[in-house]
């Protein structure tokens, strides 16, 4: 196994260009996990510890430009504003350690259902930017980013470099289950967004189905409900019935298999009463900020 | 009585610190938590080879072929050794019976067993030399369960048994079984108002060490091999080890070295065998370290079992007769199955007056991961089962739950199933009380001004709930342990002390073979020195085969008996220093002769505190050392058709209050408080006591709601070999554990103390079951508990 330190992100697409087989490793949190239970041995590993780019992040006008590297405590601690879902799913990464090492390129990069941060950036609305030597710069839409079972929309020469992730005009929340209240990889998760700004709602759910996927005809449903009554306007209190609705659409979003970690039954039944609970606590987030807005 | 000259009272106290009774801290604490402390992993020699094992991929199978050669052709491989060359006729090794071959002949029985060893220079290359042996096995159908075990035309796991338990069970796929029948459970079952029947499963649980396996073994000049070793019985291993090498048990020296928790799951051989053959093999030293993966397949783990019961009980509240059936499954070698399968006969009906039993315990050979040793040992899948019985039973006669096994409560000098009664205190009515005394936890302690503290809430920082769904319940359960080793096993253990005066100071040093794996004998050892020979330096020598058998540290025996081995060297080591003093200062002091002595804050003293001499002058030039056994009171076997006979030594009893908050919407589970009252008879150190009752509450709490090894029914196969699958909890799921400690001497054992270490983590799972079933109204008759159970998603 040879160990790559390219000392730039230029020396760095250089090097995949050259090694498309070569490994990215930057926290190493889930390539070293793989390497030491030998479930692979890569011809290459890339250092990217080098390429200080990565573990910056920049706040603009309608995003945020995320480093593939920036550790998920440094997005919990400074980002919660802007990135509140994202923050909320970094909370539940892992360990301490963990999550000072780990960072958001790197679930992408593995784009294992079960990546904690999937639901949120699938929920709030990103893009991908990748980049390769021959081709340059790209941005990949987060919708079309998973394309299968542990598998992404990056070609062999590319390299992630960072995430554009859409800052919250609203209130977002993330739960996840696992079977133990810390320190356990998700037995499915979601994460919700609201957009008032565009009168719309996005969603996101992990280890429900091969992917992470978007319960897409639930927001539709959501979306024209909240329209038709006039919802966005009047701050009313989402009726019981349309919650539920939400909810079992959601569930019905899902494609879970049994596995030790949990049965598909229990996985479309916890999405589903995830689903009811992340609406009820980001619309109340909402209704109560409207009231302070009016007070105001 | 005393030995002559010897006080009757302990003489701890006034003048010697550190003695039995205090909290001393443990020498090896900041080390552990600092990462400082040396484990036997982080062993390193000159020249050494590592050695690595090839595990079996399927459960079941012959051997058609094992093909070495592109391994040995491997650049850094020194040997490769497979069934074929091992060195002597004994080719197998067992804690009873010695049905575990050394490496696979033949046949593989389960998942991950050995095959074939390597050395390299390499760890790596050690690895990659193993994945090229090439073994062609033709599977076997797998025995799984009790009905693929005890089939009309069940393959047998082991065919042409030759142990002592095949003549008295009715299957050859039975390891042992043991009945227990007194009075009569029929005719008393005519006299119950109600009848309660159950069916109950318990899950396979880890032991989950830290530390995983690992050793060093070092060739010798002599022949021989030095291994250094993290063991629970270094003499246990010895007895194995040596016969497969060819070596008499002298050439064969072993030292303790690091131990990271062990929980049972190091009283069988591991890694020994292979690290000493790869070593006398290569002429070099050998290491071995299993990962966290093999460690899975490398150690027993607690046996999972089916419990069928039946309680009967009058209008009254009175038990009248308990029928019950456990069937063990002990896996595909025998390990310490037999001995379980006695614990949990004999301890089936709990801490509890039944004078009409009829009882049967199991354990099968199965084609499943091996099962043995695990703190509680038989005792705690019987006590999931009967205490969720009696909660049962209590519901059914509209009784409180506390009431009605306080009104059944056994006491001292209640008869056991066995027709042993029991001669301690056995304060069970009174466990239950305390832990029910104990102010409750305070109600939606989530709530905050700034909303809701996930961290407090079922899920945790998962954020899965903010209250909503969430229910609380409460759960009570004690349980009744047996300390020692039992059924006629000759349990001693050796201690050697040593006094002298070392710059001028007097010392004592305790050598003994105990194995430290967390107890805290390294302090208790030390403690006992102190108080029985008034001496403030006590050097704790390391252990080692220098000195003769210790025991297991298992079985909660460790204080009581090398305690007890080490308290009686020091009388007698005190005797001579006494006869010493009486020698060269007799004629100065009329009451060397009269008074009775004691050894205090270094000096000579009467007991009315009179000082005679100091240790330092008694002991000029001269040091006294002493090495005994000591036993504690025989016991005898169990009737084989009756269960009758005097088992055990004495009996260990705890209780719980579990408070629970459950999830009902997403069946998730937060443990609020795990409320414990235990009985110690004598806590020597009471700081250890209370991390050994809390750890065993934790590790209880992990069955009931998380730990599970779970092997695929269809081929036998582990599916979750790591801590990503196999959950241990967190800090975060470790709730709130006050202790109240009881201390009711047992006027058999060494300072009237009661083994402690595995009672709490009997009654923790039950209790949190019994919270759980209240909080949701389910019945649960599984551990652990699952999401999809609470839910009706499994």
């Amino acid at each position: 196994m040879d160990f790559l330190r390219p000392a730039s992100w230029e020396e760095a697409l250089a090097a995949k260009g050259e090694h498309p087989t070569a490994v990215p490793i930057a926290g190493g949190t889930d390539v070293m996990v793989e390497i030491n239970f030998d479930h692979r041995r890569p011809e290459y590993l890339l250092d990217l510890n080098r390429v200080g780019d990565l573990y910056e992040w920049e706040t603009g006008e309608d995003s945020v430009r995320l480093g593939a590297s920036v550790p998920y405590s440094t997005i919990m601690e400074q980002l919660r504003a802007e990135l509140p879902g994202l923050a909320l799913a970094s909370h539940t990464v892992a360990s301490p350690q963990i999550r000072n090492r780990g960072g958001v390129g790197g679930n992408l990069g593995t784009a294992s259902p079960a990546g904690d941060a999937h639901p949120a950036l699938l929920a709030a609305g990103a893009e991908v930017e990748v980049a390769s030597a021959a081709r340059g710069t790209r941005m990949i839409p987060i919708d079309a980013f998973y394309t299968g079972v542990k598998r992404n929309a990056l070609e062999p020469d590319e390299l992630i470099r960072a995430v554009h992730v859409k800052k919250a005009d609203g209130p977002q929340q993330y739960s996840k289950v696992g079977t133990r209240n810390a320190m356990v990889i998700a037995v499915c998760a979601f994460g919700l967004a609201l957009h008032p700004r565009t009168r719309t709602v996005r969603t996101g759910i992990g280890s429900a189905a091969p992917t992470p996927v978007r319960a897409e005809a639930a927001e539709e449903f959501l979306n024209a409900a909240l329209a038709e009554g006039g919802f966005w306007d009047n701050g009313k209190i989402i009726t019981p019935s349309v919650a539920k609705q939400f909810a079992d659409l959601c569930a019905a979003a899902c494609n879970p298999i049994d596995d030790v970690r949990g049965t598909a039954s229990y996985r479309r039944h916890a999405v589903g009463v995830m689903a009811r609970r992340t609406l009820t606590w980001t619309w109340e987030s909402y209704r109560g900020a409207r009231r302070t807005e009016g007070a105001a | 009585m005393p030995a002559n000259g010897v006080p009757t009272k302990i003489t701890q106290g006034s003048g010697t610190k550190g003695g039995i009774g205090e909290s001393t801290l443990r020498p090896d604490g900041t080390l552990k938590v600092t990462g400082e402390f040396a484990y036997s992993s982080d062993m390193w020699h000159e020249d050494m080879l590592w050695g690595q094992i090839l595990r079996s991929t399927v459960a079941h199978a012959e051997i058609v072929s094992i093909d070495t050669a592109e391994a040995l052709a491997l650049p850094g491989v020194y040997a490769v050794m497979t069934y074929d060359d091992l060195p002597t006729e004994v080719k197998h090794y067992g804690l009873e019976i010695q049905d575990t071959p050394v490496l696979a002949h033949g046949k593989v029985r389960h998942h991950g067993e050995p095959v074939a060893i390597v050395a390299a220079d390499h760890p790596e290359t050690a690895r990659r030399a193993a994945a090229k042996i090439k073994v062609e096995y033709r599977e076997l159908p797998v025995i799984t369960d009790e009905r693929s075990a005890l089939a009309p035309d069940a393959v047998l796991v082991h065919e042409g048994r030759d142990d002592h338990h095949i003549g008295h069970v009715a299957h050859p796929n039975i390891v042992h079984r043991q009945p227990i029948v007194r009075g009569d459970a029929a005719v008393a079952a005519a006299r119950a108002d109600v009848i309660v029947k159950g069916e109950y499963t318990f899950g396979m649980q880890d032991q989950a060490f830290l530390g995983p396996e690992s050793g060093l073994a070092v060739p010798e000049e002599d022949g021989g091999v030095h291994l250094y070793i993290a063991t629970q019985w270094l003499h246990s291993d010895l007895r194995q080890i040596a016969p497969v090498l060819g070596l008499p048990e002298r050439k064969v020296r072993m030292t303790l070295s690091g131990v990271g928790g062990a929980f049972g799951g190091r009283e069988d051989l591991s890694m020994q065998i292979h690290a000493c053959l790869l070593a006398l093999r290569t002429g070099k030293p050998v290491k071995i370290v299993y990962n966290r993966f093999e460690s899975f397949f490398g150690h027993v783990h607690r046996h999972p079992a089916k419990l069928y019961y039946e309680h009967g009980a009058t209008r009254d509240g009175k038990l009248t007769h308990v029928k019950c059936r456990i069937v063990l499954d002990g896996g595909a070698y025998a390990s310490a199955s037999p001995a379980v399968v006695g614990n949990a006969s004999s301890l089936s009906v709990g801490p509890y007056v039944v004078d009409d039993v009829d009882i049967e315990a199991l354990a099968l050979y199965t084609n499943n991961p091996p099962c043995g040793a695990m703190r509680g040992f038989g005792a705690v899948q019987a006590c999931f089962a009967y205490e969720a019985q009696m909660d049962k039973v209590a519901k059914e006669l509209g009784m409180d739950p506390v009431e009605f096994r306080q009104l059944n409560a056994m006491e001292q000098g209640t008869v056991m199933p066995t027709g042993q009664p029991v001669d301690s205190p056995a304060p069970v009515a009174e466990l239950l009380r305390r832990v029910k005394a104990m102010p409750l936890p305070p109600e939606r302690q989530w709530e905050s001004s700034e909303g809701a503290d996930v961290r407090q809430l079922p899920g945790g920082l998962s954020n899965t709930t903010h209250g909503e769904g969430v229910v609380r319940g409460i759960g009570y359960a004690v349980g009744i342990k047996n300390v020692g080793f039992s059924e006629g096993f000759d349990d001693y253990s050796t201690a050697r002390v040593r006094m002298e005066v070392i710059a001028g100071e007097p010392v004592a040093t305790v050598h003994t073979a105990m194995a430290e794996v967390g107890q805290g004998g390294v302090t208790v050892h030390a403690q006992i020195a102190r108080s029985e020979l008034g001496v403030a330096q006590v050097t704790i020598h390391p252990a080692d085969t220098q000195v003769g058998s210790a025991g297991s540290t298992s079985a909660s025996r460790q204080t009581y008996v090398t305690g007890g081995a080490v308290k009686n060297a020091c009388e007698l080591v005190r005797e001579r220093v006494l006869e010493l003093g009486r020698r060269k200062f007799g004629s100065y002091h009329p009451a060397w002769a009269t008074a009775e002595l004691l050894l205090e804050g270094g000096k000579v003293v009467t007991d009315g505190g009179e000082v005679l001499a100091d240790l330092v002058d008694v002991l000029e030039g001269e040091a006294v050392e002493v090495e005994e056994e000591w036993r504690h009171r025989p016991t005898e076997a169990f009737d084989l058709r009756t269960g009758q006979g005097n088992g055990h030594v004495q009996y260990s009893f705890a209780a719980h209050r579990a408070v629970v908050e459950v999830d009902t919407e997403l069946g998730l589970v937060k443990v609020i408080e795990l409320a414990c009252a235990q009985d110690v008879g004598k806590a020597l150190n009471p700081l250890s006591v209370v991390g050994q009752i809390q750890g065993g509450t934790t590790q209880g709490l992990g069955v009931a709601v998380m730990e599970e090894i779970i092997v695929d029914p269809k081929t036998a196969k582990v599916r979750n070999p790591s801590f990503t699958d196999y959950l241990i909890p967190t800090i975060l799921d470790t709730p709130t554990i006050p202790v109240d400690v009881l201390e009711l001497a047992d006027e058999h054992a060494p300072y009237g103390l009661r083994g402690i270490g595995e009672a709490p983590t009997l009654s923790s799972t039950p209790a949190v079951l019994a919270a759980i079933r209240g909080a949701t109204g389910l019945e649960l008759d599984r551990t652990p508990v699952r999401p999809e159970h609470l839910t009706g998603t499994a």
